[in-house]
């Protein structure tokens, strides 16, 4: 229960600083929307896919899952950055419970994925995103949004618990999290792929996860691999699997890292 | 009683390669404040760092409030309080802020949390500052924000980690008087530092720990004792010479020896203040008048010098260059 209590605590700590520092919060919302509204406008028009409403129907479940998947990033940073300021000692020093402070990190940040994806939700619904497939399961879609971002951010702890510079914790994120959204089915169809990089981008994560969106947002997903392929025709499922994959592998490995980073 | 034990400590780094602590041992009586005196790399740190449950240590064992720290670390971090090299606040928020959030990680509840809060800022001078981020104070407010923060609950050892290094004068002054205060309050303290200065001030007995061990223990009148105590020096015109150096071996009861480029009369001394004064007396007695005379205390790298061969202080270029600065700035 104290260790339910102690989690709480760093959360509020996470989102205390959101508003300390509103900057974060902003611009943490101004890269994804300046996304959203660069492929509608500059590959929109050229990329054509017969379906009502257009490219960015599309785009929207790929940028969705570009931005949770980077909560990896602000994940292991933002850790980094406390380990090297003395902060993650005085926490250790405290009688809490030991996992408690990962565990409010990750949980703050996913908090900060829900501002960040209803922001981007109004940005895309205002040029022109309309999903179809009613309420619950645009809710649903959301909340696999949230839990795809939550597990990845446990990966983002044993990152930034591995590092030793803030700085170097930034670029191995990036290096981690761009080449698996762009190898993948978010922003273009994979077929123009070479053979190994189809195969790879229809077993990516992303794909999967972007996959699942547009189902769940009521559209077909023209720009996955070669039909007939598990994780094509089972994309929620795959998707589900790969996350409890991560957290199974990362919540313990990353707190059994945390508790001993000093040593 | 004894609040913190050590023994025979060992630590090290890279399989090995490091040896951070080397069979150190110490303890603590309950009350009192020892200081762990030593330069850069001596293994202070890492000391503390075991202590406070931070570091599991290779070999050895330490009981902190006669608890095991390496069995029962979660039962020592009830008891103690750390406050590190480096002031381990968040700086984006308020030092209002961390100690609430500080008072609920000890589950003080959210009440008793700011109230405790609020005593803490008002008794170390934040009152004023409370609702600024802490990146916004100097460099002696945060360490005073810091120390408030292992102070939440009252813990029954306190280890503080060089709390002065990389302040201004005038903070060291003002983290000074913070610590005499709490020691006057009763709390264990073990407090580490590479200022002789500061364990003078501020404890009772001094560990000097060198690569890893301790390598001199004892009170610090003790310890200056040990490296020769303190030594009058008189500057005198060429004339007097014979005739002082007659009177500081009477006061002193040591030989007194001259250098003759500086023309100054030195001996030890074992009464301090008293042998100054007793000499200047016989001096204005013989009509001599000193150009310059003084009483001097061994420095910490004294200390060092005599206990290990080596100075105490790793000088960085810049260090060297300050200090350089300081000694024209004399002439």
């Amino acid at each position: 229960m104290s260790a339910f209590k102690d989690t709480m605590i760093i959360t509020q700590r996470q989102l205390r600083l959101l508003t300390r520092v509103p900057e974060v919060l902003i611009f943490s919302t101004i890269q994804p929307v300046m996304f959203v509204l660069l492929f509608r406008y500059v590959f929109g028009g050229s990329i054509s896919t017969g379906q009502p409403g257009g490219y960015v129907q599309l785009l929207m479940p790929g940028i969705f899952v570009q931005t949770v998947a980077f909560t990896l990033a602000g994940t292991a940073s933002g850790l980094a950055e406390d380990m090297k300021k003395g902060l993650i000692d005085r926490f250790r020093s405290l009688p809490i419970s030991q996992s408690a402070l990962v565990m409010g990190r990750t949980l703050g940040d996913s908090l900060l994925n829900i501002v960040v994806l209803a922001v981007m939700g109004i940005a895309g619904y205002l040029v022109g995103w309309r999903p179809t497939s009613g309420a619950l399961n645009v809710a649903i879609g959301f909340v696999f949004l949230l839990l795809f971002g939550y597990a990845l951010s446990w990966v983002g702890i044993y990152v930034g618990l591995s590092a030793t510079d803030a700085r170097v914790v930034q670029n191995v994120s990036f290096i981690v999290t761009f080449p698996l959204t762009f190898l993948s089915n978010a922003f273009a169809p994979t077929t123009g792929m070479p053979r190994a990089l189809q195969y790879f981008a229809e077993w990516n994560p992303v794909s999967t996860m972007v996959a699942a969106c547009r189902e769940l947002f009521g559209l077909e997903n023209q720009f996955g691999a070669t039909a007939g392929s598990f994780p094509s025709e089972n994309p929620l499922l795959t998707s589900f699997i790969y996350m409890i994959i991560i957290m199974a592998i990362f919540i313990p490995v990353s707190v059994r890292k945390y508790k001993r980073s000093a040593d | 009683m004894k609040s913190v034990i050590a023994e025979d400590l060992v630590k090290t780094y890279r399989n090995g390669a490091v040896r951070a602590l080397d069979h150190l041992s110490l303890d603590v009586e309950e009350g009192t404040v020892l200081s762990v005196l030593g330069p850069n790399g001596a293994g202070k740190t890492t000391c503390v760092r075991i202590l406070a449950t931070l570091l599991r240590p290779d070999s050895g064992r330490a009981m902190v409030g006669g608890i095991d720290v390496i069995k029962h670390p979660e039962k020592v971090r009830e008891v103690i309080g750390l406050s590190g090299q480096y002031a381990a606040v968040d700086e984006i928020l308020t030092g209002w802020d961390n100690l609430v959030m500080f008072g609920q990680l000890y589950h003080l509840g959210k009440k008793a949390s700011i109230a405790r809060a609020e005593e803490l800022l008002e008794r170390f001078s934040l009152t004023d500052s409370a609702k600024r981020p802490i990146k916004t104070y100097s460099g002696g407010m945060r360490r005073r924000l810091d120390l408030a923060a292992s102070l939440i609950v009252k813990p029954k050892v306190l280890f503080l980690d060089e709390p002065t290094t990389g302040l201004d004068p005038r903070g060291r002054q003002e983290m000074w008087s913070v610590i005499e205060e709490l020691v006057k309050g009763g709390v264990t303290l073990l407090l580490t530092t590479q200022y002789l200065e500061e364990a003078d001030q501020l404890a009772d007995e001094i560990a000097v720990i060198d690569t890893g061990k301790v390598i001199a223990r004892g009170t610090s009148d003790a310890l200056k004792k040990q490296v020769g105590g303190e030594r009058l020096e008189i500057v005198v015109e060429g004339a007097n010479i014979a005739k002082t150096m007659e009177i500081v071996a009477a006061v002193s009861g040591n030989k007194a020896t001259l250098d003759e480029g500086l023309r100054m009369v030195s001996a030890p001394v074992s009464t301090g203040a008293t042998a100054l004064i007793d000499t200047l007396r016989s001096l204005d007695d013989a009509g001599i008048h000193p150009l310059d005379v003084g009483l001097k205390r061994p420095s910490l790298d004294d200390v060092f010098l005599s206990l290990t061969g080596h100075a105490a202080e790793e000088k960085k270029a810049e260090e060297v260059e300050t200090t350089g600065r300081r000694k024209k700035a004399k002439k």
